[in-house]
């Protein structure tokens, strides 16, 4: 039977209802948009297999929980979160921790690092900044047919606010922790916003974890505005339990001269699906859509990209890697799409998969949609095992089988891995990747909670 | 009791894909002799490589092997490495993302664990991987990337050598080293080998040509053809193929197994 | 040099469709429209037993309930099912015994079209069946391949003389449900080929089945079923043409193969239906259902095709790889050229223990031509040992012209190995000069290299029409070279 009615309607219960508690604790903005995509989500609804962006994923074990908080409109207790500690903290980088959407500092959360950059909550940039907001709140988004990131339109309240103006630059990361924490079931939708504008810098860190045990569905959006001639960078580590969904839906938007790389790397998490945008919107800019997923249990792990060249001579690259065991599963969504107005594209495509056991499968769609004709665009994709003359030559050197089996998955990873561009934090992924290869890491250190 | 023999190879019989390769090989290798093999092509050479390091290409069917007394067929392609037995790949395999660093000390510290030592201290480890590397001049930006990945074909073999300047094995095979080597890739090679050689280890040279040995000096040379040795002698044959080429051994060995097979009728 | 190579690619790509002539030629038509009396009227004509009429009604109450395929990257105009004439033939006897019982003026048409049907012009070595409309016009060499055991005939004769045969095979690889038009070809077929090789019989000739869309207003439903019994083998080629008309025809045509244990069947097609003119206007829909099956252990089925006509492509030959060690291939040119639109590819569903598919596809696009590869390489649980090797490319002329690419990868199997590498570029410029510099014409340098970026599926094709095909590509392509 179809669960979809019974949650949208529960959902259209919770927005009608506490569409007060909404206008009162969101930015005015944010209010603005809500009733139209509200409808927008009723019209295009949860989607299913026969969407073909989700021909792969089924999020009923995600969606079809019935989560006891839809809308929290109150910060959880932060005591807990502050005790968290994230295994790449000791990273030379600025530190924030979001707790289920929401920031500790409430509105007062707003704040200048050294070089110029804001950091902070949605709500106090939309009064501080309510001219930069207006112009790049909304804007980006797209959607393959489906209700989800209306659906967050419609009811987030509050997110990561990040600006770079014009010819800044902040040379640490920026990391945010985003922290699942509550003695209930929630389901969350943060809502975040970056704008980098003309010749600034940013780099940002973002690492997913879910510290209590309970069941927990984020929904989450994020928009990207990056100026001409600028440089941004984002990289999640996502560190979920086996009860936890996660949804994200990243829109990075391009303007000349602009470079921007993205790496998803998935080491744990129940349901994850990932769906990362490129628009490149400015002649001679550069994407990278990185993303390495490891995946066993009943795990499932997505990746969708979309790579659209809007504008001539701009370089995409799209690399994917899995592993999956046990009964896992993976789904690769690819696609580059090349106007008739984006002469001189230069774009690639790869997904490569292992399957490590009977029951593990791995769908993988990577995609190629050209109307230009002066383009290099090539595209690959593969699904097998390890490969077993380097298996021999590893042992030969008298490394042992098992030990060269995981040298070599370690090998592969590592080519998604090494694109990182922060080196501390390209190591420390590493060490993590290592570990979760070797069965040590079933979550992170410090987690309360067995994932098993 | 200890043989006095490192290696003794008696009447093995190999197949690949239900195919005779070997057909009932014989060799002895004291410590720190060297051995040259040479032979056509589809001979037998490789699948002799591949059935001492434990590659499961071939399938032994008959004969046995042992090193250092010990029976060799039982043991896993790392055992065997473990005990010493080295192979230098005709075509060594690209690892891409397993850094050389990893792979090596990785390598070293099985070995080690294998005969009761500790594991290499950083410092120690990165010492031998200096030492070696100036012994085989491998360039460093080498040694700091993925495993062969990207590396031309001289660097590839230069780089096996290196690894058998790291190991220290009791015995090397080296499969084809010279092919595709230039003169001076050649001579570095030929006297990285001899100059990472103790008294003890014992050599194999799997060559087409007579020029590698004009560096390693071999002390016997057989000649393979149709899965067995046919001719052994010293340095003086391996001359003697350059020269004449391999037609008269194949003339000599097809009128041996003729006279053979009529006695047997 | 850059406006240059444009003015010739303009040239290049603007030949003249050369089959596009009408037959003057007595037709019984049916009146126009779709209903179940146009159903059972088809079947009187044929005068059919019950049980294929049955065939038909179930699947005509089928249709009824579904709606065109929206899924390909094509833009169909809406099509007027009740427009279009589902049954016409060429007066004369149905099948005619002896070549004197044939029309004069379809001899003469087949003749035009490089088919000659006449005993001392015909091709050596390839029986034909020439199709004509709705009916099979003759078949070439029937009597010494029945010597063999091959049954080679009109599919309106298989029904009356094997119908054990058909009502095993019929749908069994393809059934009366599959899809929107293989459904209405269930209901409407007329004619097409049928083919039997029995056991350890290797099929001395190539078989051949040419098509031809002669009257206006009608649609084409052909219906080909191969039986390719053990250790049996057959090369079977099929090529087809219509008249240049303003309007656009429909042919929806199903073809399945049955491969049994040690069988290989060789499939080839030429298409080169009427495309339509320079701005788009007429020209062949072809939506072809083409479905093949290793039901056998070692049994090997391969497509290959050169698509250089039609209007609009929509077709997947694909290959269920039951039997162990069973093997599929796909080899595909296709060329979109002015507004031709192509969504095109293959299945390759691997059921059995060590099977193995390769797919190798050259899309080619140019004016105002849309190519799609289309392609699912599906690995099922038990299909251990299962290969799969991909390459699809695609190669733009001119900056209108759009070419696409969506494979679907499915494994749920370790010990798979699935490798897919597509590639997508324009003709490059160093590879013009460098022709240039040897002398030879930006015009003949991209006739070369297009020829050279389809060679290795043309030389998939039987060798007599390998060189058709290569002609028929720089036609479609190239108009004053060639």
């Amino acid at each position: 039977m179809d669960y979809r009615p019974e949650v949208i309607n529960k959902l259209s219960e919770i927005y009608s209802g506490s569409h007060g508690t909404f206008l009162k604790n969101s930015p005015e903005i944010f209010n603005r948009h809500r009733e139209t995509a509200y409808k927008e989500f009723l019209r295009l609804g949860i989607p299913d297999r026969k969407n073909e962006a989700y021909k792969y994923t089924n999020l009923e074990k995600s969606f079809g929980y019935p989560y006891q908080v839809y809308y929290s409109p109150v910060p959880q207790d932060f005591r807990e979160a502050e005790k968290f500690h994230c295994e790449v903290e000791d990273l030379d980088v600025w530190n924030m921790v979001l707790l289920n959407g929401f920031f500790p500092r409430g509105e007062e959360g707003l704040v200048m690092l050294p070089g110029g950059i804001w950091v902070g909550s949605m709500k106090a940039a939309a009064k501080q900044f309510p001219g930069l907001v207006e112009k790049h709140y909304n804007k980006y988004v797209q959607g393959e047919n489906d209700g989800l990131v209306p659906l967050n339109t419609a009811m987030a309240s509050d997110g990561l606010f990040l600006y770079a103006p014009k010819n800044t630059a902040y040379t640490k990361p920026i990391q945010i922790v985003n922290l699942l924490h509550s003695d209930q079931d929630i389901f969350a939708q943060d809502r975040n916003l970056v704008v980098v504008e003309d010749r600034a810098q940013l780099s940002l860190l973002v690492c997913d974890h879910a510290i209590s045990p309970q069941h927990f569905l984020t929904n989450t959006v994020t928009e990207v505005y990056v100026g001409q001639n600028s440089r941004f960078e984002i990289i999640r580590v996502q560190n979920q339990h086996n009860n936890s969904g996660k949804i994200t839906h990243t829109f990075i938007h391009q303007e000349r001269d602009s470079y921007a790389s993205s790496n998803n790397i998935t080491l744990h998490g129940g349901l994850v699906r990932n769906a990362t945008w490129h628009m490149l919107n400015g002649e001679n800019s550069e994407t990278h859509s990185y993303g390495l997923y490891l995946a066993d249990k009943q795990q499932h792990i997505a990746n969708f990209v979309k790579v659209d060249h809007a504008a001539p001579n701009c370089n995409s690259t799209q690399l994917f890697k899995g592993v999956l065991d046990e009964n896992s599963s993976g789904a690769f969504n690819g696609r580059i799409m090349v106007h008739k107005i984006a002469q001189g594209t230069n774009a690639y495509q790869s997904n490569n998969n292992i399957l490590l056991s009977d029951a593990a499968r791995m769908d993988t769609k990577p995609q190629l949609e050209i109307y230009a004709d002066d383009v290099k665009c090539s595209h690959g994709a593969t699904v097998g095992q390890l490969d077993n003359n380097a298996l021999f030559y590893l042992r030969s050197r008298g490394i042992d089988a098992r030990e060269a089996k995981l040298m070599l998955m370690f090998g592969f990873a590592h080519d998604v891995i090494k694109n990182i561009p922060i080196e501390a934090l390209r190591e420390r992924i590493d060490n993590l990747v290592q570990k979760r290869l070797r069965g040590e890491l079933s979550r992170c250190a410090s987690c309360a909670i067995q994932c098993n | 009791m200890k043989s006095e023999f490192l290696l003794q190879i008696k009447e093995l019989k190999a197949t690949i894909d239900n195919k005779e390769i070997l057909k009932g090989l014989n060799l002895e290798v004291k410590p720190g002799e060297i051995h040259a093999i040479m032979g056509p092509n589809g001979s037998g050479k490789s699948t002799l490589a591949n059935v001492l390091t434990g590659r499961d290409i071939a399938t032994v069917t008959h004969g046995s092997v042992t090193f250092e007394g010990k029976d060799l067929l039982v043991m896993s392609p790392e055992e065997r490495a473990r005990e010493g037995i080295f192979l230098s790949f005709q075509y060594p395999i690209e690892i891409p993302g397993v850094s050389m660093v990893n792979f090596m000390k990785t390598a070293i510290n099985e070995q080690r664990k294998h005969r009761g030592l500790e594991p290499l201290s950083a410092s120690e480890f990165l010492r031998q991987m200096r030492e070696k590397k100036e012994l085989v001049e491998i360039d460093s930006a080498l040694t700091n990337r993925s495993v062969n990945e990207g590396f031309s074909g001289g660097e590839k073999k230069k780089n096996e050598i290196f690894q058998m300047a790291m190991l220290e094995p009791r015995l090397a095979l080296l499969d084809e080293t010279d092919s595709g080597l230039d003169i001076d890739a050649l001579r570095i090679v030929a006297n990285g080998v001899n100059k990472i050689r103790r008294t003890d280890t014992s050599v194999i040279v799997i060559t087409h040509y007579q020029r590698l040995l004009d560096y390693i000096v071999p002390d016997y040379v057989h000649v393979m053809y149709d899965g067995r040795i046919v001719r052994t002698a010293g340095p003086e044959l391996a001359l003697e193929l350059e020269e004449r080429g391999y037609d008269w051994i194949r003339k000599e060995a097809d009128v041996n197994e003729e006279t053979w097979t009529t006695d047997r009728k | 040099m850059e406006n240059d190579q444009d003015k010739v690619l303009d040239e290049l790509t603007s030949g003249e469709y050369k089959y596009g002539f009408v037959t003057d030629i007595e037709t019984d038509v049916i009146p126009k429209g779709l209903s179940e009396d146009v159903v059972r009227l088809i079947s009187a004509k044929k005068e059919e037993p019950e049980w294929m009429l049955e065939f038909r009604l179930k699947a005509f109450r089928h249709w009824q309930t579904m709606k065109m395929p929206a899924w390909a990257h094509l833009k169909i105009p809406e099509i007027n099912y009740q427009d279009i004439i589902f049954y016409a033939a060429p007066m004369q006897k149905p099948a005619p015994g002896s070549l004197s019982d044939v029309d004069p003026e379809l001899l003469k048409t087949f003749d035009k079209l490089g088919i000659p049907l006449g005993e001392q012009k015909r091709l050596t070595g390839v029986a034909v069946d020439a199709v004509m409309d709705s009916i099979s016009v003759k078949t070439t060499f029937r009597e010494s391949l029945a010597e063999l055991g091959i049954i080679f005939c009109s599919f309106s004769e298989a029904v009356r003389e094997h119908p054990s045969l058909v009502q095993k095979y019929l749908a069994s690889v393809v059934p009366y449900t599959d899809n929107f038009f293989a459904t209405l070809n269930s209901a409407v077929f007329s004619d097409g080929s049928f083919c039997y090789i029995p056991k350890g019989v290797r099929c001395p000739m190539e078989l051949s089945t040419y098509f031809r869309i002669n009257a206006s207003n009608t649609g084409q439903f052909e219906r080909t079923l191969l039986i390719a019994d053990e250790e049996s083998y057959v090369s079977y080629l099929e090529g087809c043409t219509a008249p240049m008309r303003d309007e656009n025809q429909l042919h929806a045509a199903v073809v399945e193969i049955i491969t049994e244990r040690g069988a290989e069947v060789k499939y080839s097609t030429v298409q080169n239906w009427y495309p339509g003119d320079k701005e788009g206007k007429g020209g062949i829909f072809n939506f072809v259902t083409k479905r093949g099956i290793c039901k056998g252990d070692d049994s090997k089925i391969s497509w290959t095709q050169v698509e250089t006509g039609s209007a609009i492509t929509w077709k997947y030959p694909s290959c269920i790889l039951r039997g162990n060690n069973s093997v599929g291939e796909f080899y595909s040119v296709a060329v979109t050229n002015n507004y031709q639109q192509a969504d095109t590819g293959t299945k390759m569903i691997h059921i059995g223990r060590n099977t193995k598919s390769t797919i190798v596809s050259k899309g080619i696009s140019a004016g105002f031509g849309q190519n799609s590869y289309r392609g699912l390489v599906k690995v099922l649980g038990k299909a251990e040992g299962a290969r799969n090797y991909s390459q699809c490319d695609s190669l733009l002329l001119g900056d209108k012209c759009g070419a696409h690419t969506f494979p679907y990868i499915e494994v749920d199997n370790p010990s798979a190995i699935v490798e897919h590498e597509a590639t997508t570029s324009r003709i490059g410029e160093d590879q013009i000069f460098y022709c240039n510099q040897r002398g030879i014409s930006t015009e003949d340098a991209i006739g070369l290299i297009v020829n050279g970026y389809a060679r290795e599926v043309i030389n998939k094709l039987p060798m007599e029409f390998a060189v058709e095909a290569q002609k028929l590509l720089q036609i479609s392509l190239e108009g004053s070279v060639g």
